[in-house]
């Protein structure tokens, strides 16, 4: 079954969408990022969005959906390289993106996710640092 | 007068892909901005997303249509669907009888320059749209 890879770097998830995603990848990508937080025990996703071509409703709910779903497992999610035509139909087409933390780049996402969630908070005994 | 002319069978999340893909072709050979590209395949995808979750399945038909000395991208939506009984209302922002955010039809109107719909309950919803360059 087709589906978009999820990548693991220390303690954050790291997803890049690069194909023409319909509504039941997009579900499934949403599913499978919410077990895989709880599975490696991460504290940040974030998610490249900057060879996607448009955003429209279904995939604005879903990044919010994932925003919002992965702050109830205690990891903070960032949406990077969204492109200046994408952020222009987003506000166009009435969608607030409310609750999901953008940043231009892969760089300055995982800063945000750096500052966000530092190194060292997990609890004692609990390690799943490769 | 019609310069280019496709049709899309709808009957899956799959062929939603296939409207924005002819979208996006046409609104380059139309020779639209990138930004004008991007409203006309969002468009393209809340009103395909329409047909294949309310209407069941229905056709897609995308022409690249020239008026008088201006060039637009018209998509034209048909589906033999259940229909839209109050369409005022279903106009209106956040509205939906499905699980979605209710953009659909009101965000495409805002991302096209014309919007026509026609529909009654038992006899199928039509929507058109045009983006002029």
């Amino acid at each position: 079954m087709e589906k978009i890879p999820i990548l693991k770097m220390g303690r954050f998830l790291l997803v890049t969408i690069q194909v023409d995603m319909h509504d039941r990848l997009a579900m499934t990508l949403q599913e499978d990022l919410t077990a895989r937080i709880v599975q490696d025990n991460a504290k940040g996703v974030l998610i490249d969005i900057s060879s996607l071509e448009i955003v429209d409703s279904f995939i604005g709910r879903m990044l919010g959906g994932i925003a919002s779903m992965s702050r109830m497992l205690d990891a903070e999610t960032v949406v990077v390289g969204m492109q200046p035509a994408v952020a222009i139909t987003i506000v166009e087409l009435g969608l607030s993106l409310a609750g999901v933390r953008t940043a231009l780049n892969v760089e300055k996402g995982m800063e945000i996710l750096h500052s966000l969630a530092p190194a060292g908070e997990e609890a004692p005994g609990h390690d799943s640092q490769t | 007068m019609i310069l280019k002319h496709e049709s899309v069978e709808i009957r899956s999340s799959e062929d939603v892909v296939k409207v924005r893909q002819q979208a996006r072709t046409l609104a380059v050979a139309g020779g639209f901005s990138l930004v004008d590209q991007t409203r006309i395949v969002t468009a393209a995808s809340e009103l395909a997303r329409n047909v294949s979750v309310y209407g069941g399945s229905g056709t897609a038909t995308l022409s690249l249509v020239s008026e008088n000395t201006r060039t637009g991208l018209r998509l034209v939506f048909e589906d033999q669907g259940p229909g839209i009984p109050d369409i005022e209302v279903a106009l209106k922002d956040g509205y939906s009888t499905g699980s979605g955010l209710g953009l659909g039809l009101s965000g495409a109107r805002r991302l096209m320059n014309d919007f026509e719909i026609t529909s009654a309950p038992g006899k199928g919803t039509k929507v058109s749209v045009t983006r002029w360059k």
